[in-house]
């Protein structure tokens, strides 16, 4: 492909768009935001992802300017916007609630912004149209919020924060209100208008699928740290703690002692009267020092016999979860520890091979695994 | 439907007595030919034709529906930015000791209330009148508007004022286009309610008016004391009537607004 990959973050000569540099956000004695530096980058789908309560919101409402920071500075576009008022900021934000005007039609909610800085009536009117054909609302124009459905309203709302063409576009958890379906179907519009738009688009999410799917790069926060910034592939093949591992999709985590056993090599003792799980690391680890390995369950296979793998353990199946188009199998190993390991379900349910408490063996192989160091 | 049992009957026909017996009779002798209050001496309509010719009561209404409209009109600005500072405002020093003096004069007695008004009026020195009047009425109707403005602010979803600053709109802007026509119903009723406060205040009026402005509730408290005409019972009628069709009028229309809203939302679920 000549196709250059879009990778603005590992390009040095790139100007970042926003830039925070060690902000912390204090109300009262609570930190919200602990000494956070982070860069992102124009034309961006930026997430941050996180549990309630770990900063992300605290996030978006400084770069939309109804906060400001105790400490620190926040760049936009090479200036310092910590002073900047909310209104006089080229940022624009979709809230969670849209906050859309309940006494103002579909059309003139999206006119309002334009009309705060121009009298020019046709220019207003065309723009508007433009927004309306980009979000697919023309027929409801003339309607009242109240008036539309739940994804309509989402709708508008885009099409509201979208119609000044923003630097950056805020969206604090813009699919929380709809239904399974919808959402899906909302998230590939909402980077299709992304891509359409060339705005720099940052979401704030709780839903590791939705930052997955829509970002071109995420961070996991939690209280008011960012725990590792990467592409979401990254993020999910090569977590860089614990924390992000077990925070993005399901893993299973094996504690043991690191042996270095050659160029990037390492067993790892995990319990005492088993074999030692063979793992690759790029990360270097010492002799004894204590480790992680996670594994997903989706590189964990599950053999009737002794499998000739480099990891294999046996236990017995103890939980079978049936989620239709996967089986993700529990197995219990003889020291207490589950493994799960996850099967796609290519024949029907009657043909299954493995029932409970079945003895099994579970094996993976030595590229499977990430080790961490906490 | 339920039938309502002989006990609930007598409760709703003994409170309804209660209630409207006195007016009523008051409505019923207002057509009263004679001109003694209590003796029923035929039908007659004469004695509104005599109110309308007397421009003592005629005076005194004007300067009732002046003074009422005045003083609830800036009673209703001031009370409005009162309950918006209170609800929007955080934490400020001294935020609790200023939302209770607010409220302060819905308790105080308004014998107290005048009293120190017209210390006040006398103290520097201002001709008493219809201004002292409706400076008086504000003072005791704007804490009503403020109660019934900031009940309506606490519900108010804040995300709207930011959405407005996000798009660009000045704090004013998003008062202005945002907040205040949203609040526009509690803001037209604080209004009401002070215009009514107004209309039958007797005891304030007393105290802070002078010889040059009587409102009608003065007027008609001291022809009363020289005995009950007819003419009295005819303004009262008059007055039982404005308020009934204003109330019948208000519930009309809100009754009207709900079945509205609640069509639009079926709406929106057919169309979802």
């Amino acid at each position: 492909m000549a196709e250059t990959v879009f990778a603005p973050w590992d390009d040095p000569n790139e100007k970042p768009l926003i830039r925070f540099r060690n902000v912390t956000k204090r109300f009262g004695d609570f930190i919200a935001i602990d000494d956070l530096t982070l860069d992102i980058f124009e034309r961006e789908f930026f997430a941050l992802l996180g549990p309630s309560g770990c900063g992300k919101t605290t996030m978006m409402r400084m770069l939309a300017g109804f906060e400001n920071p105790t400490d620190g500075s926040i760049e936009l576009a090479g200036q310092d916007i910590a002073g900047v008022p909310a209104n006089k900021r080229a940022v624009n934000m979709m809230f969670q609630s849209y906050a859309l005007f309940p006494h103002l039609s579909v059309w003139d909610n999206i006119a309002f912004g334009l009309r705060r800085e121009s009298n020019d009536k046709a220019a207003i009117a065309a723009r508007v149209e433009e927004m309306l054909k980009l979000t697919r609302l023309e027929k409801f124009a003339r309607r009242k919020p109240h008036q539309i459905s739940g994804g309509q309203r989402q709708r508008v709302a885009l099409a509201r924060s979208l119609a000044k063409a923003p630097k950056l576009l805020l969206l604090d958890e813009p699919l929380g209100a709809l239904d399974a379906k919808l959402r899906e179907a909302t998230q590939f519009e909402l980077m299709d208008i992304q891509e359409k738009t060339g705005t720099t688009f940052v979401i704030v999410t709780h839903d590791q699928e939705e930052a997955m799917t829509v970002a071109s790069r995420v961070a996991v926060m939690d209280e008011g740290r960012v725990m590792q910034v990467a592409t979401p592939e990254r993020i999910y093949e090569a977590p860089n703690s614990v924390y992000v591992a077990d925070f993005i999709g399901d893993v299973n985590i094996l504690h043991g002692a690191a042996k270095p056993v050659g160029q990037d090599m390492y067993e790892v003792g995990w319990a005492a009267d088993h074999t030692p799980v063979q793992a690759s690391s790029s990360r270097p680890f010492s002799d004894g020092q204590p480790c992680h390995l996670a594994i997903r369950p989706e590189k964990v296979s599950i053999h009737r016999d002794r499998p000739a793998a480099d990891n294999a353990v046996r236990g017995k199946i103890l939980d079978i979860a049936y989620l239709g188009n996967l089986s993700t199998y529990h197995v219990e190993l003889p020291t207490g520890d589950i493994i799960k390991a996850q099967v796609a379900n290519t024949r029907r349910i009657s043909r299954r091979d493995f029932t409970w408490e079945d003895p099994v063996w579970v094996s993976w192989t030595k590229t499977a695994g990430v080790l961490l160091a906490e | 439907m339920n039938r309502l049992s002989s006990f609930n009957v007598v409760s709703l026909t003994l409170g309804f007595v209660f209630l409207y017996v006195p007016m009523l009779i008051l409505v019923i002798y207002s057509f009263n030919a004679s001109k003694l209050v209590t003796v029923w001496a035929g039908f007659s309509t004469k004695w509104y034709g005599e109110l309308l010719s007397n421009e003592a009561f005629l005076v005194a209404a004007w300067v009732t529906l002046r003074v009422a409209v005045i003083s609830s009109s800036i009673a209703t600005v001031l009370g409005t930015m009162a309950a918006y500072v209170l609800v929007r405002g955080g934490r400020f020093f001294g935020r609790t000791l200023f939302s209770g003096m607010i409220y302060a004069p819905l308790v105080m007695p308004e014998v107290i209330t005048g009293l120190s008004l017209l210390l006040l009026f006398i103290g520097i020195g201002l001709d008493r009148g219809v201004l002292t009047i409706v400076l008086a009425h504000t003072t005791f109707s704007m804490c009503f508007v403020s109660v019934v403005v900031s009940s309506r602010l606490v519900t108010f979803d804040r995300s709207l004022e930011e959405a407005a600053l996000d798009l660009g709109a000045s704090p004013w802007d998003a008062f202005r286009l945002v907040t205040l026509p949203i609040i526009a119903p509690a803001v037209i009723s604080g209004w009401l309610l002070a215009f009514t406060l107004s209309l039958d205040d007797l005891v304030i009026a007393s105290f802070t008016s002078g010889p040059s402005a009587t409102t009608l509730p003065m007027k008609i408290w001291s022809s009363v004391r020289l005995g009950v005409s007819p003419e009295i019972n005819a303004l009262s009628t008059i007055l039982i009537g404005l308020v009934a069709v204003g109330v019948i009028v208000a519930s009309l229309a809100s009754k009207h607004a709900a079945v509205r809203a609640k069509r639009d939302e079926q709406a929106a679920a057919r169309a979802a």
